[in-house]
């Protein structure tokens, strides 16, 4: 294979995974923006969280490296509703900045926390036989890893575009989304829709942050690191739009992998120049509303 | 009421009125001064320590201008305070411009300029995109100095900058002392100006902006030239406040512009309160002594504590520490009442 299309090939593969990765973990927090217009800036937060379960099942008591996800996730997305009804339901009708504030003072808390019980050298995880080495996809080898992860985000994005699309809890939510008031009067109950949400958003951002730490590495920082990127996902893609969430999970990741790949020294510069430049021309992102 | 001392007033010597009584000083606004000269003589060998919570205090009452009375909600300001602290740096260590006086204006020349210009791009936006597009300008100013880290210094910065003596007489002492004052007097001049400016028509219709921005288009207000020049200003008065930095540190490193930074200075104002000009001062005050007390027990639980702090402001004194002291004033003057 020519050498231009075999780099290209790695970026498109390994833009995708990454693509993926993003696509989960920021997921919840555009629906759950969109819903309530409530900054969470303890998302990353609850991916850490979702991140340290993983390392605490598998290096401490053995539990297998998939178990371990979908453990951390059940968790995750149960605790964030005790957040969501103690502190989060109190400041729906506030400011930004009261909303900002508060999710911030989580998000420091728990990197505090993440460092006096893990310290702030990054983890690893073991994985499975099956998730290591290369598989050979007839023309190339790829690392197994990351066609692990396109093909995990691939189902869920399934999963979640019958869910949004073709059930009736699906329906209520794009309701909502649309006008809440609407939707109220109608009899949905957007509370509780929204506490439901909210616990499958975070549930799926521990899910990502579980599969990151192969990624990128797990360390306390990770919560407001990799924050700033879930929410320029969610702000190019536009507010509580699921395709607009994947196309711009897609683009960034693979902006961001090709210019890493091919302009070392740029490091994070493209992700930023995209995102400046797509909002200024769509101040409300890909497939929000103006 | 003014309104009812002079009732043959028209309405506009009527707003006069009130402008000019709200611009008078009034007796307890010279204490905190006092409080900082006091500081100079109780605490001789913590002066640099004591330069540097001035800065902040610069810092956080440039912030107050656009937050606090304009209610931009930013999260990139520490862009403005970079700019400042890299104009004073290079021309130090490429330039040889080393007189500081004239440095702190071309810092906020500088700094104006990238207000200016970015400012009048975003401020167009407002929430979740206002949000993202001032972060995405520190970031990536701080992603330009590093691809230059030829001319910036990278992430190692520019250390041992020496500068020349004040006014060619005062030079730099080993505690800082001369620094200090320095640092004081430039924040008085600063603070003179921003108090004319909240205090002014300009002022007011920046209030006007941040409770209802409808009602200003309505009246015909020029919204967007308005919010453009305050920016603007909250943008020179940090990079003043950056140059300050770079001047007494003697160096300065591109974590200036991290976004640590501009949650910093955000979490002193909230903690102090916005929209009242001393929330500056009780909040970069007080956060920077407590960092530096608890931060050298240990640097976690110090984490910890501001986001506990974060979490309680929000929860029970969303109007800061002097907030809550008003309120235990009206508190007390209204039992002295009944």
């Amino acid at each position: 294979m020519p050498q231009f299309a075999n780099i290209a090939v790695s970026i498109l593969f390994d833009g995708l995974a990454y693509a993926m990765f993003l696509f989960i973990t920021s997921v919840g927090l555009s629906v759950t923006m969109g819903l309530m217009g409530f900054v969470n800036l303890a998302h990353g937060a609850f991916a850490m969280a979702g991140g340290y379960i993983v390392v605490t099942l598998t290096r401490s008591y053995g539990v297998g490296f998939v178990p371990s996800l979908v453990i951390a996730a059940v968790v995750v997305g149960a605790v964030s509703v005790v957040f969501e009804r103690f502190l989060y339901r109190r400041l729906y009708k506030s400011t930004d900045l009261e909303q900002v504030l508060l999710t911030i003072g989580l998000a420091f808390m728990a990197i505090a926390t993440a460092t006096y019980l893990y310290g702030p050298i990054p983890k690893s995880v073991p994985l499975p036989d099956w998730l290591q080495g290369d598989v050979n996809l007839g023309f190339r080898y790829f690392p197994s890893y990351r066609a692990f992860l396109i093909v995990l985000g691939t189902v869920l994005i399934s999963v979640l575009w019958y869910a949004f699309e073709r059930t009736n809890i699906g329906a209520k939510i794009r309701a909502a989304v649309d006008n809440r008031r609407m939707a109220e009067s109608v009899g949905i109950n957007v509370d509780r829709l929204f506490t439901l949400t909210f616990a499958v958003g975070s549930g799926l951002a521990a899910l990502g942050g579980g599969l990151a730490i192969q990624l990128l590495g797990l360390s306390p920082s990770f919560a407001v690191l990799y924050l700033v990127l879930f929410l320029i996902v969610v702000a190019v893609g536009g507010l509580g739009s699921l395709k607009g969430t994947l196309l711009a999970a897609l683009v960034l990741g693979i902006f961001d992998t090709g210019g890493k790949y091919l302009f070392a020294d740029a490091g994070g510069f493209f992700v930023y120049a995209v995102t400046v430049v797509v909002l200024l021309i769509k101040p409300a992102g890909f497939y929000g509303r103006e | 009421m003014a309104a009812s001392e002079t009732p043959g007033a028209t309405a506009r010597e009527r707003a006069a009125d009130y402008l000019a009584k709200r611009h008078r000083f009034r007796l307890a606004e010279a204490l905190p001064w006092l409080i900082a000269i006091a500081v100079f003589f109780i605490f001789p060998t913590r002066m640099t320590f004591g330069s540097q919570v001035l800065v902040m205090v610069m810092f956080a009452l440039s912030l107050d201008l656009i937050l606090g009375y304009a209610g931009i909600v930013t999260l990139g300001h520490a862009a403005f305070f970079g700019v400042g602290a890299y104009t004073v740096g290079l021309a130090a260590a490429r330039l040889e411009w080393t007189e500081p006086i004239s440095g702190l204006f071309a810092a906020a020349i500088a700094a104006g300029l990238v207000g200016f210009v970015t400012g009048w791009f975003l401020l167009r936006y407002r929430g979740l995109t206002l949000l993202m597009l001032t972060l995405a300008t520190a970031i990536l100013l701080q992603e330009t100095g590093n691809l230059r880290s030829d001319i910036s210094g990278g992430y190692d910065g520019l250390p041992g900058l020496t500068f020349k003596p004040l006014l060619g007489i005062f030079d730099y002492d080993l505690y800082g002392h001369t620094y200090y004052l320095y640092v004081l007097a430039v924040l008085a001049v600063v603070f003179y100006l921003v108090r004319r400016i909240v205090y002014s028509p300009f002022g007011q219709a920046l209030t006007g902006i941040r409770e209802n921005v409808r009602r200003m288009h309505a009246i015909g207000s020029p919204v967007h030239r308005r919010l453009v020049t305050v920016y603007t200003i909250a943008a020179a008065i940090a990079g003043v406040a950056g140059a300050l930095f770079t001047q007494t540190n003697a160096y300065v490193t591109l974590t200036v512009f991290d976004f640590d930074n501009s949650a910093k200075v955000m979490v002193m104002l909230i903690l102090g309160g916005t929209g009242r000009l001393y929330g500056a001062f009780v909040g970069a005050a007080v956060y920077m002594v407590l960092e530096d007390y608890f931060s050298k027990l240990s640097p976690t639980f110090w984490q910890f504590g501001i986001g506990l702090m974060l979490v309680l402001a929000v929860l029970f004194a969303p109007r800061g520490i002097l907030g809550v002291f008003e309120r235990f004033g009206n508190y007390l003057s209204e039992r002295k009442r009944s």
